[in-house]
């Protein structure tokens, strides 16, 4: 089988078992996409997997991670400005740190036009919320695609491409967390690699560029023009797709995942109700609607999150007089978490309880099985971190989390971290929880790929504001959390060696006088180093360091000669004190029956990181065997 | 056919994802129509991954629902357990690695670690086919997810995935040293069951 990087520059057509953002990079190579621009945040990450499985110098279009989505966003509106097909693509909540840039896009003219692949998170799967970001395409008059399958993913970033390059537009793809993940064989067409073009076409005559006073008016309307521009296409369009079940009764309309959920539980239904699905998501396409809405007596909209589609067609058949029931979301269980097959089905029995029969639940015998949280990993430095900062904090005092593998720290046995809420947030939150606060100390925490992403302006307003706080950045030199992507403090972008920006650097450069730095193995030292820094009068940062051991440890397995470590524990020595397992927490600990603690040989990475946390001195490294 | 359910499960690191990968490309060579989704992103770490695959002509979302699962494969105890519980139909089969990794409340000792006799019991009171595997020898714990795969073949648990489409996919997908290794214990396991019906 050819590898996937090569798969991807086929010429000829060609089918393939592949992933939703697997898929999502042949559709940009065919469409021509120029230039491409991310930040990484789950379930979009496999994308630039496949586009970094692509040699950068074979690679048909530039690819960069930017420092943070509002960047991406930018890069690929500058790109779009100079003629070129650009796609930005980033998680749900990524859009949030975009906005600010995203929400002008529609009132400029796009020479080469713009997809914005948004990987929404309906079930909170790895996201702090699931917010709907179809709000924000109404916001800003900007259209939206939406696929329900992988096959659908690959064909709708093409015509999403080809509708932004025919309006000079952007175009929102919009994807969730199942389509980007889920698998199957899909047809790819031919492709023929274009030469480069070099041209800069940006030419301000084909703006303007510049949204202010008297000519905000006339770029509204233009964009509101585009967008009924788009919708007369949609009424037409292939993407809405009518299955016809001859019910003249009852119909359901729908769109993306929930889509195949509705098939899947109307499946063995002897009169299943006909099935509208929709492609075209913003504008939707009302002609069609109407049509639909005309042919049958009731309507069931399931729309998955927030009540978009359903407010809209309500309100068009208000006007239209139509006599055709509507049904919507009838409590806010419906708003809730993502359309599944099973959750299709809870939502379609309260609305016809005579098409589905009971399930008859019988008295099964359930037996709780302890939950598995996510963890950080054997010999992760997070870990020391935490077990040894543990020890400098009182418990009155408050710690403010920050997105990033870190935050797991919040579970037990650490519990450290009080407060969560977005990427860079954790020191103004900190800041202002220091504000009339003689008594409790606030740490906040930062990963190093956040500080450089949306960090700064907080750690600047505490220098600029005189903050009393202290801030631990927790530096393990990549984006671990995703998947290991480079940033600007490790000295490498994704397609080659750059100029490295240190932490402390930046640090010193802002105006930070109190700097105390230690790797986070030297717990001693680290917990030392934070008794100093939280006696700071003012803003202190202390940087945390060690290399993510995830990455370290695949690393060095692919070197030649590489042996195995791991460590053991001495039941003559060990006293059963527990606090490598109960406190120090290393998932390799293992509680056995008979009270003592083994180390589980599968999880163990000889790391050491542990020894210096056992009272007795009963764990040590296994001494190499031949 | 017409659905076939296989919902894969154990904890992040345990390699859920290359065993899903060559289970949707040997189920692939089948001719039916096939889909799966996995697990990424956060869960990965240290917590539980899942992988769902579904063959068969009126399968749509890739998602199965709960208690249709005509198959569970787990490479870890409690997720065995977890799995079967939520999505194995009655007279399903299970079949899981018997490797323990304790989870954050049993290693707190707020919970205590599943037995394998409780599965058992439950395998039984449900009429599931129960296949627990251990494979003492194995030189890496990374190669668990091959014996279940040999395990799958020995007893042809999947249907219509003959022993070359799961050979093949595995030679789809691995190269050198790492395809050898595999492929031999993929045979010696499958050969060795096969030898020795449950």
């Amino acid at each position: 089988m050819k590898r996937l990087g090569e798969q991807l520059l086929t010429e000829e057509s060609f089918s393939e078992i592949m992933m939703g953002n697997h898929a999502l990079v042949r559709a940009m190579v065919e469409a021509g996409t120029r230039v491409v621009a991310s930040y990484p945040g789950s379930p979009t990450p496999e994308i630039a997997e496949a586009i970094t499985a692509i040699a950068a110098k074979k690679r048909p279009f530039y690819f960069e991670f930017s420092t943070n989505e509002k960047v991406a966003t930018e890069i690929a509106y500058g790109a779009a400005v100079n003629g070129h097909l650009s796609t930005a693509f980033f998680k749900s909540v990524g859009l949030n740190v975009a906005s600010d840039t995203f929400v002008q896009l529609s009132l400029m003219n796009l020479v080469g036009g713009m997809v914005l692949i948004l990987g929404d998170d309906p079930g909170a799967n790895s996201s702090q919320n699931e917010q709907d970001n179809r709000h924000y395409a109404r916001m800003s008059y900007t259209p939206v695609l939406e696929p329900a399958s992988p096959a659908e993913a690959y064909r709708f970033y093409k015509e999403a491409a080809a509708l932004a390059v025919k309006h000079h537009m952007p175009v929102i793809l919009r994807l969730t967390t199942h389509v980007c993940h889920a698998k199957e064989r899909i047809s790819f067409a031919a492709w023929k690699p274009m030469p480069w073009d070099r041209t800069p076409r940006f030419d301000k005559k084909k703006g303007p560029y510049i949204p202010l006073t008297a000519e905000v008016f006339p770029m509204k309307r233009r964009a509101l023009q585009r967008l009924d521009a788009v919708e007369a296409e949609g009424n037409d369009s292939p993407l809405n797709t009518l299955i016809d079940n001859g019910d003249k009764s009852r119909g359901i309309l729908t769109a993306g995942l929930p889509f195949l959920s509705v098939m899947e539980v109307t499946k063995h239904l002897t009169q299943k109700p006909d099935i509208l699905k929709l492609g075209t998501i913003h504008p939707l396409p009302r002609k069609r609607i109407l049509d639909f809405l005309r042919d049958h007596q009731e309507v069931k909209v399931v729309e998955e999150l927030d009540d978009i589609i359903e407010k809209e067609i309500k309100s068009l058949a208000f006007d239209r007089r139509l006599q055709t029931r509507i049904i919507g979301k009838t409590d806010r269980e419906e708003w809730i978490g993502e359309y599944t097959a099973d959750k299709v089905f809870s939502v379609l029995k309260k609305t016809w309880p005579d098409l589905f029969p009971d399930i008859e639940k019988g008295s099964r015998k359930e037996v709780h099985i302890p939950s598995r949280p996510p963890q950080m990993c054997p010999g992760c430095g997070h870990r020391s971190a935490f077990f040894a900062i543990k020890k400098a904090l009182q418990k009155t005092d408050i710690t403010v989390a920050d997105i990033g593998c870190h935050t797991l720290g919040f579970l037990p046995p650490y519990e450290v971290g009080d407060l969560l809420m977005c990427m860079g947030a954790s020191t103004a939150i900190g800041s202002g929880m220091a504000l009339f606060n003689d008594t409790r100390k606030v740490v906040a925490f930062l990963g190093d790929s956040t500080f450089f992403h949306a960090g700064l302006p907080g750690i600047i307003n505490a220098v600029f504001n005189r903050h009393n706080i202290t801030l631990i950045i927790m530096e393990n030199g990549t984006t671990a959390m995703t998947g290991h992507q480079d940033h600007p403090g490790v000295g490498r972008n994704v397609n080659q060696p750059t100029d490295r920006i240190p932490v402390r650097s930046l640090l010193e450069g802002i105006g930070v006088k109190h700097i105390f730095e230690a790797d986070t193995y030297l717990q001693d030292k680290l917990t030392d180093m934070v008794k100093q820094a939280l006696a700071v009068d003012g803003l202190s940062v202390v940087i945390a360091r060690h290399p993510c051991m995830l990455k370290f440890n695949r690393e060095q397995r692919k070197k030649p000669g590489y042996q195995t470590r791991r460590v053991d524990i001495d039941k003559n020595i060990c006293r059963r004190i527990y606090d490598c397992v109960a406190i120090f927490g290393c998932p390799t600990f293992t509680r056995m029956k008979d009270g003592s603690v083994e180390v589980n040989p599968d999880l163990c990475i000889g790391d050491g990181s542990c020894i210096q946390t056992c009272p007795a001195k009963a764990i040590s490294p296994v001494k190499e065997r031949p | 056919m017409d659905e076939f359910n296989v919902y894969l499960t154990g904890v992040g690191g345990q390699g859920i994802g290359l065993l899903s990968e060559i289970l949707i490309r040997a189920a692939d060579r089948t001719g039916f129509h096939v889909i799966s989704v996995d697990t990424h992103g956060l869960a990965q770490r240290g917590g539980i991954v899942i992988s769902q695959l579904r063959m068969g002509d009126s399968v749509f979302s890739p998602l199965i629902p709960a208690g249709c699962a005509d198959l569970v494969v787990a490479l870890e105890r409690h997720e065995a357990l977890r799995g079967m519980q939520a999505f194995l139909k009655d007279r399903g089969a299970l079949v899981y690695y018997d490797a323990v990794w304790q989870p954050l409340d049993v290693r707190l000792k707020k919970a205590s670690e599943v037995g394998k006799e409780t599965i058992a019991e439950l395998c039984q009171s449900r009429g599931i086919r129960e296949i627990r595997v251990d494979w003492p020898s194995l030189p890496d714990a990374r190669m668990q997810n091959i014996v279940i795969l040999g395990t799958l073949d020995a007893y042809r648990l999947i249907p219509g995935i003959d022993t070359a489409y799961y050979e093949g996919a595995m030679q789809d997908l691995m190269t050198e040293k790492m395809l050898e290794g595999n492929l031999s214990l993929f045979r010696n396991v499958s050969a060795r069951l096969k030898d020795k019906p449950k």
